[in-house]
């Protein structure tokens, strides 16, 4: 990322949420682990761990509104490319756990030992390096992404039919996670994680640094989002978004421009899946589920499709009502509320919620200026008289 | 070697006994067409001659079955796509306006730019001098700058097509190809738009497809009439229309 693409990359809206996740990444931890427990702002654990979820999901998010708010792509599979960043981080913390796990194999996780395995099978080498599994966060769904993306935008599978298809490659990859000889835990998956980088997982002090780290790979993911869509690049994908024909006979190669994009937008989901495990201490094939994808595009068209600031809100603001309203008497109910939240939203806010507020904020800035020029005019008696009797 | 040696044609574009059929309509049918290069063509025809359908042909997004498409006298159109064709030099105007209506006047021919299309190149993009000036002058023919940081979407249908016709402009192709450029446009309108056509036409080769005689008329160049893809008549627009066939395909029979 060049010095003038960061520049150019920062509005007032940018600048603010950065500001946020800035304050929210010292802050939480610093009280957290600084102030004495039990007081008035001490932020106990185990909302550093909820909320350092919400932050992984807000960079999910992001991931999406790259693809699906600036090019269109809608992909109703991203939870995947979560999914497979999780996997290859959870391979890391189980190859950590060494001799402590329940049969005391130094080698082979307990579900290999379980089902009998004699050695680790080869696609599990290198995972207990942090460097290799790290890069594997990037590349497995990086890859995946690459693959998928080639063949469907060569073969021009827009629209619908793209959804569908990311839906079943998802579900494709849920039934082979939940496979026991897949080798990667079936059912159960992976949990009972002990140590990341020999610090114990369930430590106050890892916990806070996983959240602290988590904000920075908010930031991080946003500054790039950003560079992305406020560089000539971005106009490209709105262009694509809008008119792909157009574009194409413009001269432009739209394939590369949606492979680009939504391989990146697959990294950043697996970079999300990665930090998200450790936090909640376990990956099982159950991330997934179709269901999950699908909710994650909600967050977005709540917050705002195309506005990069409102999917990582959105994230925030419909999981905490998810864990708000699971919690309570209204549990059976909560898939009913996020239906109808959704049906709300696009009703009413067919934006989302900073859509509209932006649209809302250049109105009345318009208005503002508007008023301020006929002011002026009006002080220079330049106004005609007769306008002004006729607004009275 | 020489590449007058390897010249089929001199022809800018040449078409010569192209067939396309969908599920067994014919479309286009042995059609034959020659344009010089620097030559402005209007081709007419009634609903369903299968204008739009040759225009798919020469910019790749339709296939033909058989027959030779070549541009230039050298490429072979039939075996290349959009993008590519595009790159090469052609440009195409659609028969409904199409610009990119959320963005600004100036970004739709920001992008129409005839620069480096990678996705490299566009991801570290920075504006030159170079491509600023040209933008205006584009703006300025087109008679859009005063609404340079408008949004696409917000403008008239006319402006619109004068729009697209920029970014035809600022693409700077070797041929364009114009579908119906004065569709929906008022008597002005229509007057100032073949104005422009014809100042573009002093450094470009066109091609317009269009049912609005009066401006055929005032465009004044040769004039091709197809019916049910095939050539019907060819020649001045009084030629062509007071060619019995093309009245009684007009009329109808």
């Amino acid at each position: 990322m060049t010095p003038h693409m960061l520049t150019r990359s920062l509005d007032r809206g940018a600048t603010i949420f950065l500001a946020v996740v800035v304050a929210c990444g010292i802050l939480i931890p610093l009280s957290n682990l600084l102030l004495p427990a039990g007081s008035f702002l001490q932020v106990p654990t185990y909302l550093v761990a909820l909320w350092g979820k919400y932050v992984c999901y807000a960079i999910l998010a992001l991931s999406i509104d790259l693809i699906w708010g600036y090019c269109g792509i809608l992909s109703l599979g991203h939870g995947a490319f979560f999914a497979l960043g999780g996997y290859a981080m959870g391979m890391y913390l189980m190859r950590q756990i060494g001799s402590r796990g329940v049969y005391g194999n130094p080698i082979l996780p307990d579900f290999m030992v379980f089902l009998n395995y004699s050695k680790l099978p080869w696609y599990w080498y290198g995972f207990d390096m942090f460097w290799f599994a790290a890069l594997m966060v990037l590349i497995v769904p990086g890859l995946l992404a690459f693959c998928f993306g080639w063949l469907a935008f060569r073969s021009r599978v827009t629209g619908v039919y793209l959804s569908i298809i990311t839906q079943a490659m998802t579900y494709a990859l849920l039934l082979a996670f939940f496979r026991n000889d897949f080798g990667f835990g079936g059912n159960n998956g992976m949990t009972d994680f002990k140590d990341i980088l020999g610090f114990n997982v369930q430590a106050e002090g890892t916990r806070a640094a996983l959240f602290a780290l988590s904000c920075l790979a908010l930031i991080a993911g946003f500054l790039i989002c950003r560079a992305i869509v406020s560089s000539k690049l971005g106009k490209v994908l709105i262009a694509v978004r809008d008119a792909e024909s157009r574009t194409r006979f413009l001269g432009y190669r739209v394939e590369s421009y949606k492979l680009f994009v939504f391989t990146v937008s697959a990294c950043m989901a697996g970079v999300a899946g990665a930090l998200y495990v450790p936090q909640v201490g376990i990956i099982n094939p159950s991330e997934f589920a179709p269901g999950n994808s699908i909710e994650a595009v909600i967050w977005v068209a709540v917050g705002g499709r195309g506005t990069l600031v409102g999917a990582a809100l959105g994230a925030v603001v419909v999981n905490y009502a998810k864990t708000f309203f699971t919690s309570g008497m209204l549990a059976p109910y909560w898939l009913f509320m996020l239906g109808a939240m959704f049906i709300l939203v696009t009703l009413l806010l067919p934006k989302g919620i900073v859509g509209t507020f932006n649209a809302w904020w250049d109105s009345s800035k318009e208005r503002r200026d508007a008023a301020t020029i006929a002011s002026a005019a009006a002080e220079d008696g330049v106004a005609e008289p007769k306008m002004a009797e006729e607004a009275q | 070697m020489n590449v007058m040696d390897t010249r089929a044609t001199s022809a800018m574009l040449y078409l010569d006994g192209v067939h396309v059929s969908f599920d067994g309509f014919h479309a286009i049918n042995n059609l034959s067409l020659t344009l010089e290069p620097g030559e402005m063509r209007a081709i007419i025809g009634p609903n369903g001659a299968g204008k739009t359908t040759m225009m798919d042909i020469i910019t790749g997004k339709t296939k033909p079955d058989e027959g030779t498409v070549l541009f230039d006298g050298v490429t072979d159109l039939t075996r290349l796509d959009e993008t590519r064709i595009a790159e090469l030099g052609i440009g195409r105007k659609f028969q409904k306006p199409t610009v990119f209506e959320s963005q600004t006047v100036q970004d739709n021919l920001l992008l129409a730019l005839n620069v480096d299309h990678s996705v490299k190149a566009t991801l570290f993009w920075r504006g030159s001098r170079a491509e600023s000036e040209q933008i205006d002058k584009v703006l300025e023919t087109i008679r859009l700058t005063e609404a340079r940081n408008r949004l696409a979407g917000s403008l008239s249908h006319g402006q619109k097509q004068w729009l697209e016709i920029g970014m035809l402009l600022a693409q700077d192709p070797k041929l364009l190809l114009v579908d119906e450029p004065v569709a929906g446009m008022t008597d002005v309108e229509t007057h100032l738009t073949a104005e422009l056509l014809k100042e573009i036409n002093k450094t470009h080769t066109v091609m317009v497809v269009e049912h609005d005689m009066t401006f055929v008329r005032e465009l004044g160049v040769k004039v091709t009439c197809l019916h049910e893809g095939t050539v019907l008549a060819e020649g001045t627009i009084d030629q062509v229309s007071s060619n019995e066939r093309v009245i009684e395909v007009y009329l109808g029979r």
